[in-house]
């Protein structure tokens, strides 16, 4: 196995006096797809900010391909959470990918076909060929999101960072998505980051997971992490897993809870939804 | 109305509207509207200054604008739609009022300096104007694709390196450039319109960057030539045409705009 | 105190036809701004209050050309302005400054053609000083009844709606469920609004109107939280600004051997000068610890 492209030791970092994360650690390496899960508030944009530079870091280290991510901008792909185009803005997703190309040069754009091939193949794994002359501000928020992907995409990052991108979509387009991060990292050998609050959808294409709860993480593969011991040591307090076929739900522990309530039946009531 | 004299007005015209085109683009796409209304009055005070003190007018703007631009950020940071800062856009054009009044031409020059003046472009005007004008083309062509995506999309383009506070300040210092030639031709009310009208229009139109780019000054040209045209024939002031051919402008494109996506949903739905 | 007053009396200040003219108009503009901008502050509509003003202008400067007196002008145009944005709902956030902008510019040409019509049809000159920034000085008698008149309108309605209209701005979720009728509340509101700009315009001039329109208010909200309370200051303050300016531009005649500086100027930078105080006096107070008064949800101040 190759160096990770991803590096995260020991993380801790403070805001606005609170502490936010403490002592995250896991690796990434190329062609895995991780996913971060927690609660709002649990710190996963916090971590990403911190992997991207954005946000200081108090202790420990977050390192791309062995540096500070400062230096490594061009590895990193970022498709933040909040993606609302107004409606009038005069950008084609052709255009918008394209930025992600030259937006930091001076000068008046002039016309490279080399330019134009990478945008285009940049559309191409992303499925945006039919939208690609459309106003971004026009698409639907599936849409968007995807051409904000091929804007990543386009300078061939190693690493693509994802916040939150399976909020607010309707299963299709959340499946939809999900497929095109199995197949980006299957096929460009790309390291995925994902962030959500539900690591179900993500179950087929996930090969890392770091569990964040109060700024703490439990880091490894599905079945290290989730299981009722590990998770409830991170909770702190009693939690349970079901497992339904493929679906993973977890739970507060309902012996716990009534033990703590006073109520515990010795006899477990038959129509209690459990 | 190609004569000698006229022949100033239509190159100092011609490359203002060039560079308000430019830098409306922006404004718009930036929803700057306030930026864009505010400049211009804070401004003014500038040209009625060098009027008393018998200078160059441009000085006096270029003076009065860079304070506006400075006074500008506390504004927006109070809020635009703040009382406090209407009040001061308010004292500004008090100031302006007080200093003309003070010149002897009291009436004209408040015309002129506030709905604007075809004539009056001496050749040692013409040359400060283009000069300027230069500056500003060459700025936002430099700046093009930063400002486009800082606009559009701060959040990935800090990513690129872009530095939104910076982007912001090219964007004020270009506006404040534009600001201080437009106003004596079109006028302190309507350098605005001027601004926003053609750019607006442009965009309801196309969605592809270079094309409104294109559209914009083709629209802002057509605005003051026949701005300039008809005020000339008519006599009456340029100010009333601008106003009018660029609400005009606006209206229509949005229109055609409004009704367009209604046609879309239709279909998407 | 009152060695000032007599020394008013005796240097013919008062005395003056010009100078009461002044007093009387300035003072029915500084009451109807501190009445009405109260409300519309607390609407939220201190932008509409700005563009009214601005484009009333086409109005007063139509006026002339119409031969009908500058307060109708202004009236009319601020009342057909009203109208029109009630009806176009510039209320809509979206492209709201844009657009606005766009139709106050046009509004603005419009008056530039009127002016110029002005000048070079009838026989008025200056028209563009007193109808854009006003010129207390020379007002014509025959404008006090008209001036009059109309503070009473607003008088009026906001005496005979001043619950609901209260009940609107503080909470109008409220409002809607007794059964008061926002539309028309609204309505009346802007029809007053259009009367006080009408006055305001008269005195300080169109495009400077503003300052009393909303100075004042927004000062006095600033230092109280009570709607009433609100009110008294803010006619204090209106009262104090527009006295004050017309004593200074009368004075000025003797203070810059005669060159008189406006009175609109003076006006306008008392008013200013108020707000900048009960800003500090507020924070010293510690009265805007609070963003925003808790019972005012639409308080932009």
């Amino acid at each position: 196995m190759s160096d990770p492209i991803l590096s995260v030791a020991h993380l801790s970092v403070d805001l606005g006096g609170r502490s936010i994360l403490r002592d995250v650690s896991f690796d990434l390496y190329p062609g895995q797809l991780c996913a971060l899960i927690g609660e709002n508030g649990a710190g996963k944009t916090t971590l990403l900010r911190s992997l991207l530079g954005l946000t200081p870091i108090r202790a420990g280290q977050a390192l791309m391909d062995g540096a500070p991510a400062r230096q490594r901008r061009a590895l990193v792909g970022y498709v933040p959470q909040k993606i609302a185009f107004d409606a009038d803005i005069p950008l084609r997703t052709r255009d918008l990918v394209q930025l992600g190309l030259d937006g930091h040069r001076l000068g008046l754009p002039l016309f490279s076909g080399r330019k134009k091939a990478l945008v285009d193949q940049a559309l191409h794994a992303v499925g945006a060929e039919a939208f690609a002359d459309q106003r971004v501000g026009e698409l639907s928020g599936g849409q968007q999101q995807r051409a904000v992907i091929a804007h990543a995409l386009v300078r061939k990052p190693r690493l693509l960072i994802l916040d939150e991108p399976l909020a607010n979509l309707d299963f299709g387009s959340a499946n939809a998505l999900v497929a095109l991060l199995g197949r980006l990292t299957r096929t460009r050998q790309i390291a995925v980051l994902v962030t959500a609050h539900d690591m179900n959808p993500l179950l087929p294409v996930m090969d890392r997971l770091v569990y964040l709860v109060g700024g703490q993480a439990a880091t490894g593969s599905v079945e290290e992490v989730v299981q009722p011991d590990v998770l409830s040591r991170l909770y702190g307090y009693p939690v349970t897993v079901l497992r339904h076929g493929r679906r993973i739900l977890v739970l507060p522990d309902v012996a716990a809870e009534d033990a703590e309530a006073g109520t515990a039946a010795p006899v477990a009531h038959p129509e209690k939804a459990d | 109305m190609f004569s000698s004299f006229m022949i100033n007005t239509w190159i100092a015209a011609t490359a203002i509207a060039f560079v308000a085109a430019f830098i409306g683009f922006f404004v718009v796409v930036r929803r700057s509207a306030f930026a864009a209304h505010a400049l211009p009055l804070g401004a003014f005070p500038g040209a009625a200054a060098a009027n008393l003190l018998g200078i160059d007018p441009l000085i006096g703007l270029l003076v009065f604008v860079g304070m506006g631009v400075l006074l500008l950020r506390q504004l927006v940071r109070m809020g635009r739609r703040d009382v406090g800062t209407g009040l001061v856009l308010v004292l500004f054009l008090g100031v302006g009022a007080l200093l003309l009044s003070m010149t002897s031409a009291y009436a004209p020059a408040v015309f002129s300096l506030l709905f604007g003046e075809v004539l009056g472009v001496s050749d040692a005007d013409l040359w400060p104007i283009l000069g300027i004008c230069a500056l500003v083309v060459t700025g936002i062509a430099l700046y093009f694709r930063p400002l486009l995506l800082d606009s559009t999309f701060p959040d990935l383009a800090a990513l690129q390196g872009i530095r939104a506070a910076r982007m912001d300040l090219v964007f004020l210092t270009l506006l404040a450039l534009v600001t201080a030639t437009a106003l004596p031709v079109v006028g302190a009310f309507l350098v605005f319109t001027l601004l926003v009208g053609p750019p607006a229009a442009a965009q309801a139109l196309s969605g592809n960057p270079m094309r409104v780019l294109v559209l914009s000054v083709v629209f802002a040209e057509g605005c003051i030539w026949s701005a300039i045209a008809l005020s000339y024939w008519t006599n009456w002031p340029i100010g009333f045409f601008v106003g009018t051919i660029g609400a005009g402008l606006f209206t229509v494109a949005r229109s055609y705009r409004h009704w367009n996506q209604r046609q879309r949903n239709f279909v998407v739905l | 105190m009152w060695n000032l007053w007599m020394l008013l009396k005796n240097s013919g200040f008062f005395a003056s036809g010009p100078v009461q003219t002044a007093l009387i108009v300035g003072t029915c503009a500084a009451l109807v701004s501190a009445v009405i901008g109260v409300f519309t502050i607390l609407r939220g509509d201190a932008f509409a209050g700005h563009a009214l003003a601005d484009v009333s202008s086409a109005g007063g400067a139509a006026s002339f050309l119409l031969g009908i007196n500058p307060l109708l002008g202004f009236l009319g145009m601020a009342w057909i302005a009203a109208f029109g944005m009630e009806f176009l709902g510039v209320r809509k956030v979206r492209e709201r400054d844009l657009a606005t902008g766009i139709v106050l510019g046009a509004g603005l040409g419009l008056s530039a053609l009127f002016l110029y019509l002005d000048v070079t049809t009838t026989s008025t000159t200056g028209a563009a000083v007193s109808v854009m920034f006003g010129s207390m000085f020379s007002i014509p008698q025959s404008l006090i009844g008209p001036a009059l008149t109309a503070s009473a309108g607003v008088f009026l309605l906001v005496g005979l709606l001043y619950r609901p209209m209260m009940l609107t701005a503080v909470d109008p979720d409220l409002a809607a469920a007794r059964g008061i009728p926002l539309r028309w509340i609204g309505l009346l509101q802007l029809l007053a609004l259009g009367l006080a700009v009408a006055v305001c315009a008269l005195a300080i001039g169109a495009v400077l109107a503003t300052a009393l329109l909303i100075g004042p208010a927004g000062a006095a909200i600033r230092l109280s939280r009570r709607p009433a309370q609100a009110i008294c200051w803010a006619i204090a303050i209106g009262l104090t600004a527009v006295w004050g300016g017309i004593w200074m531009a009368y004075e000025s005649y003797y203070w810059f051997s005669g060159n008189a500086w406006p009175v609109s100027f003076f006006v306008v930078t008392l008013v200013f000068l108020f707000y900048l105080a009960a800003v500090l006096v507020a924070k010293v107070a510690g009265l805007s610890a609070r963003s925003k008064p808790v019972s005012w949800p639409h308080c932009e101040v």
